[in-house]
C-alpha cells in the first residue's frame, strides 16, 4: 500500500459497481433498494437507499473483513498513521466502549480524569472494572474543566501502581489538551497502555498547526468521532490502535457490542471522508481554523464576551488549545450560556452546539461560509444590545474528589432505594450526577456521598447549574444503595 | 439566430428577453456577473443569471427606495448605503446638495467595476466627493457603527445568495442601533404575489415590524421583477412615513423625476387588500 491509494475509497468504489450489476436482491434489507418503501425513498433519496445493503461477497462483512472492508480500514489506518483501523457504526460511544473492554475486566483499574464522557464510565459499568479519578483542574474565570496536570497523573500511577491504564481526553469539548506526549511516556514506562477521547479530534490529524493527535503523539488507542469535524454521517466512527495492542482481539472486543448488520451508508461515508481528509484536509482545517480566529476576533471586539483561545496555554492543565473551537465566555453579557443558546434559537434561527450556565460553544466546519458567521457574529452583538444584564456573582467551583467505594457495576445492579437528598450524607449512590458548568459528575455509582457534596449540588442548583443524571429530575431525591452506609 | 435571456420567476412561469448580445460575464468571488444588451430594455445587469436592473425601468426602483425617506426627512445628512454595487441609488443621493455623507458598503468591488464600465447611465454616483466605499459584507460593517446615520438603504440582492445575511433579524437589529434618533431604514422588501417572494416578503416585515417601532411597506410597479409588483421597507425611530412627509420640503429640491411624486408617495403606502393581510398575519 503507498500513497497514492489514498486516492482510493475501495468500499464506495464497490459499491458504485455494484449498482451497475443489477443483482436480484432476495435478501435483507426488505425495502429492496427503496422500491417497497416509497414514503421513505422520496423521502431520503433513491440514490440513498440503493446502497442500504446488506453485507454479501462483493462487500465483505463488518466483524470479520477479509475485503473492501478490510482495504478501505488498512487505508484509514496509515491515513491517521495508526497499526489498525475499524470502522464503527454504533457511535463513538462503542469505540470508547471497546478500548476499556479491551483493556480491564472486573476489579481492574484505570486512571481517567474526571471529566471523561458518560461513555466511558458506562463501559465501567458493563465491565466490572474500577475508576481511579484525577481531577481536572478548573479554569473558575471562565467555569469549565481543563486537562490533567501531569503531576497529577504522576501522583495517581504512583499510588495505583496497578491500573492497567491512563485515559486521556484529547480535546476536551471546550478545545482543552493535556500534555499527550509526556502522559503516554509516563504511561508506558510503568506498563500501562494509554486510552484517548478523541471524539472532537479528527482534525488533529490532518490539520496543520493544530495539538498533536493520539497516534502521533504514541497513545495506543484512540476513538475518533468521523462525524463530528472529519464530516462523515452521523453514527459512524473509528478506532484506531498502535503497536502495543493485539489487533485481532481487539476485533473480537469490538463485535461484542457491535451490530452484525453494519450499514455501508455509515461506512462508505467513513470511506469517502477518510479520502476527502487525506487529500484535501490540510486545506479545510486551515479554513476552519481562520473562520474560527475570525469570529473569535469579531466576538471580541463586540465586548463583554470572551472567545477564548491559545492565551489560556500554560504548559500544563492547558497543554494546548485547538483553535477550531469557538468556545464563547458569556458571563460578561451577564447571561448564562444556556440563556444565550436559547435566545441565538429562538430569536435568530440559529442553532449553536452546546450552551452552560457561562459558556457558548458553536461549531465550525467546511460547511460553513463567511455569511453564516457574520449571522453568528451580528446576532450575539443583538443580544448584547438587547439583553445585557449586570454581571450575576458566578459559581464557585470546587473539585470534591470522589470515593469511590465499589465498582459502578456493583453499584449499578444493586438494590437502591430513592431518598431526600439531605439524607443521604454517608450513603453510596446509585446514579450519576453531573453538573454544567463545569461539566464534572459530582457522583458517580458507587462513590459516597458527603454533605460536602449534597451542599455543592444544593448550591450549584440554586446558582442555576444544568444538574443532570439523577431519576428525579428536580434533585430533591437520590438513588442511594440499600445497606450502603 | 434567436438569443433569449430567461429568468424563472417560479418554476411555471418564465420572464424571457432577447438579448442582442452578451457584453460581460465573469464568477467573481461572490456570484457570477453578467451583462446583456436587448432591443426592449437597452443593458441589463444579471447576478448569479436574477436581473437586477435595466436600463429601461431602474430608475423606478432607485427614485422610490431613495426619495421617499427623503421626502419624509429632508434634513437627512448622513447616509449608509448597504449594497448598491449598480450606483442607480448613488445617482439619486448625490441629486441632494444637503447630504454631507454617504457610505456604501458593498461585497463585491467586481459589480461596481463591471457597471462603471457597461452601465454608465445608471453608475455615475460613484465619484461625488461625499460618497465613501467600503467594499466588505454590510452585516460587518453595520456592526461597528452606532448612532451615527439619519438614514440606511438596503438595496440587496434576493434573500438567496450573497444578500442573505441582509434579511435576517440580527441585520435590522443592526441597523436601529446604527442609525440616530430619528433614523430611516428603507429596504428591497420583494414581492407580496408569488409564492416564494411573498414568504421572504413576510419573514422580512415581520423582523424589522420587530425590531422598530414603525414598520410599513409601500409598492412601485417594476416590469422586469417577478410580477411586476414590488415593495419596499419603511422603518423608522420616530417619522410616520405618510403623516410626516414634507412635500413642500422636498419640492424646494427641484429634483426632476420620472416615476416619483408626493400624490405618489402617498399612494405608494395604500397597498392592495391581500397584502395588507399578509403584513397584519405576521404583525
Amino acid at each position: 500500500m503507498t500513497l497514492t491509494d489514498q486516492n482510493r475509497a475501495p468500499l464506495y468504489e464497490a459499491l458504485e459497481e455494484l449498482k451497475t450489476m443489477h443483482i436480484v436482491p432476495f435478501d435483507v434489507p426488505g425495502h429492496k433498494r427503496g422500491k417497497g418503501n416509497k414514503d421513505l425513498a422520496d423521502f431520503l433519496g433513491a440514490k440513498c437507499l440503493a446502497v442500504d445493503i446488506n453485507s454479501m461477497k462483493y462487500l465483505d462483512n463488518i466483524c470479520h473483513p477479509t475485503g473492501v472492508i478490510k482495504e478501505a480500514e488498512e487505508l484509514t489506518a496509515q491515513a491517521f498513521g495508526a497499526k489498525h483501523a475499524y470502522f464503527m457504526v454504533n457511535g463513538t460511544t462503542s469505540a470508547v466502549q471497546s478500548m476499556v473492554l479491551y483493556v480491564v475486566k472486573r476489579g481492574d483499574k484505570i486512571i481517567l480524569p474526571r471529566n471523561v464522557h458518560r461513555s466511558v464510565i458506562n463501559a465501567f459499568v458493563l465491565c466490572g472494572a474500577v475508576p481511579v479519578y484525577i481531577n481536572p483542574q478548573i479554569n473558575s474565570d471562565l467555569g469549565i474543566s481543563l486537562g490533567m496536570a501531569y503531576n497529577d497523573v504522576v501522583n495517581a500511577i504512583e499510588q495505583n501502581p496497578d491500573a492497567k491504564a491512563v485515559f486521556v481526553n484529547n480535546p476536551t469539548y471546550y478545545g482543552i489538551c493535556s500534555n499527550l506526549r509526556k502522559i503516554t511516556e509516563l504511561a508506558h514506562k510503568h506498563n500501562m497502555l494509554v486510552l484517548v477521547d478523541e471524539a472532537h479530534g479528527t482534525h488533529l490529524y490532518f490539520g496543520e498547526d493544530l495539538p498533536v493527535s493520539a497516534m502521533a503523539a504514541g497513545a495506543d488507542m484512540a476513538s475518533v468521532s468521523m462525524h463530528k469535524s472529519g464530516g462523515s454521517l452521523t453514527q459512524s466512527s473509528l478506532l484506531l490502535s498502535g503497536d502495543n495492542i493485539n489487533s485481532d482481539y481487539l476485533r473480537q472486543v469490538v463485535n461484542l457490542t457491535q451490530t452484525t448488520s453494519g450499514s455501508y451508508l455509515l461506512m462508505s461515508s467513513l470511506d469517502i471522508s477518510r479520502r476527502r481528509l487525506f487529500l484535501h484536509g490540510k486545506e479545510i482545517f486551515k479554513r476552519v481554523s481562520e473562520l474560527a480566529q475570525y469570529a473569535r476576533d469579531e466576538i471580541n471586539e463586540i465586548g463583554d464576551y470572551y472567545a477564548y483561545s491559545r492565551e489560556l496555554v500554560n504548559g500544563d492543565t492547558v497543554f494546548d488549545f485547538d483553535v477550531t473551537k469557538l468556545s464563547i465566555n458569556t458571563s460578561g453579557v451577564g447571561l448564562a450560556g444556556i440563556e444565550v443558546f436559547d435566545l441565538l434559537r429562538d430569536e435568530y434561527d440559529i442553532q449553536i452546539e452546546f450552551g452552560d450556565l457561562e459558556n457558548i460553544l458553536a461549531y465550525i466546519s467546511v460547511g460553513d461560509s463567511d455569511k453564516n458567521i457574520e449571522q453568528l457574529i451580528g446576532s450575539l452583538s443583538e443580544i448584547r444590545r438587547r439583553y445585557k444584564k449586570a454581571r450575576t456573582s458566578s459559581l464557585k467551583h470546587e473539585y470534591i474528589n470522589p470515593v469511590v467505594e465499589m465498582s459502578p457495576q456493583d453499584a449499578f445492579y444493586a438494590k437502591k432505594i430513592s431518598m431526600d437528598i439531605r439524607k443521604t450524607a454517608g450513603e453510596i449512590c446509585g446514579e450519576f450526577v453531573m453538573a454544567y458548568p463545569p461539566g464534572i459528575p459530582i457522583l458517580a455509582p458507587g462513590e459516597r456521598i458527603t454533605e460536602q457534596i449534597i451542599d455543592y449540588i444544593i448550591y450549584a442548583k440554586e446558582k442555576g447549574s444544568l444538574i443532570t443524571g439523577p431519576e428525579d429530575m428536580h434533585i430533591q431525591r437520590l438513588n442511594i444503595l440499600q445497606g450502603g452506609r | 439566430m434567436e438569443f433569449w435571456y430567461s429568468e424563472k420567476h417560479t418554476e411555471n412561469v418564465y420572464l424571457s428577453i432577447k438579448v442582442d448580445k452578451q457584453l460581460y460575464s465573469s464568477t467573481s468571488r461572490f456570484q457570477r456577473i453578467d451583462v446583456f444588451e436587448s432591443l426592449e430594455f437597452g443593458r441589463f445587469l444579471a447576478l448569479d443569471g436574477f436581473m437586477m436592473l435595466t436600463e429601461k425601468d431602474e430608475f423606478i426602483y432607485h427614485e422610490m427606495i431613495t426619495h421617499v425617506p427623503m421626502a419624509v426627512n429632508p434634513n437627512i445628512k448622513t447616509v449608509l448605503v448597504i449594497g448598491a454595487g449598480d450606483g442607480g441609488v448613488l445617482r439619486e443621493l448625490t441629486k441632494y446638495p444637503s447630504i454631507d455623507r454617504i457610505d456604501v458598503a458593498e461585497i463585491d468591488e467586481e459589480v461596481v467595476r463591471v457597471c462603471k464600465q457597461f452601465l454608465p447611465k445608471t453608475a455615475c454616483g460613484f465619484e461625488d466627493r461625499r460618497v465613501n466605499m467600503y467594499y466588505q459584507d454590510g452585516m460587518k460593517f453595520i456592526r461597528r457603527h452606532t448612532g451615527e446615520y439619519d438614514l440606511i438603504i438596503v438595496d440587496s440582492t434576493d434573500p438567496f445568495g450573497p444578500g442573505e445575511g441582509l434579511f435576517t433579524k440580527e441585520f435590522y437589529g443592526n441597523c436601529y442601533n446604527a442609525l440616530k434618533e430619528d433614523g430611516i431604514m428603507v429596504n428591497q422588501h420583494e414581492s407580496p404575489f408569488y409564492e416564494e417572494d411573498a414568504a421572504a416578503m413576510k419573514r422580512a416585515h415581520k423582523r424589522i415590524y420587530d425590531s422598530f417601532p414603525i414598520s410599513k411597506v409601500f409598492q412601485a410597479f417594476i416590469p422586469t421583477y417577478p410580477s411586476g409588483h414590488w415593495l419596499f421597507g419603511f422603518a423608522s425611530k420616530k417619522y410616520h412615513p405618510v403623516h410626516d412627509a414634507n412635500e413642500k420640503r422636498w419640492e424646494l429640491f427641484g429634483i426632476k423625476t420620472r416615476y416619483y411624486n408626493s400624490n405618489l408617495h402617498k399612494g405608494a403606502f395604500y397597498l392592495p387588500n391581500y397584502v395588507e393581510e399578509m403584513l397584519k398575519n405576521v404583525e
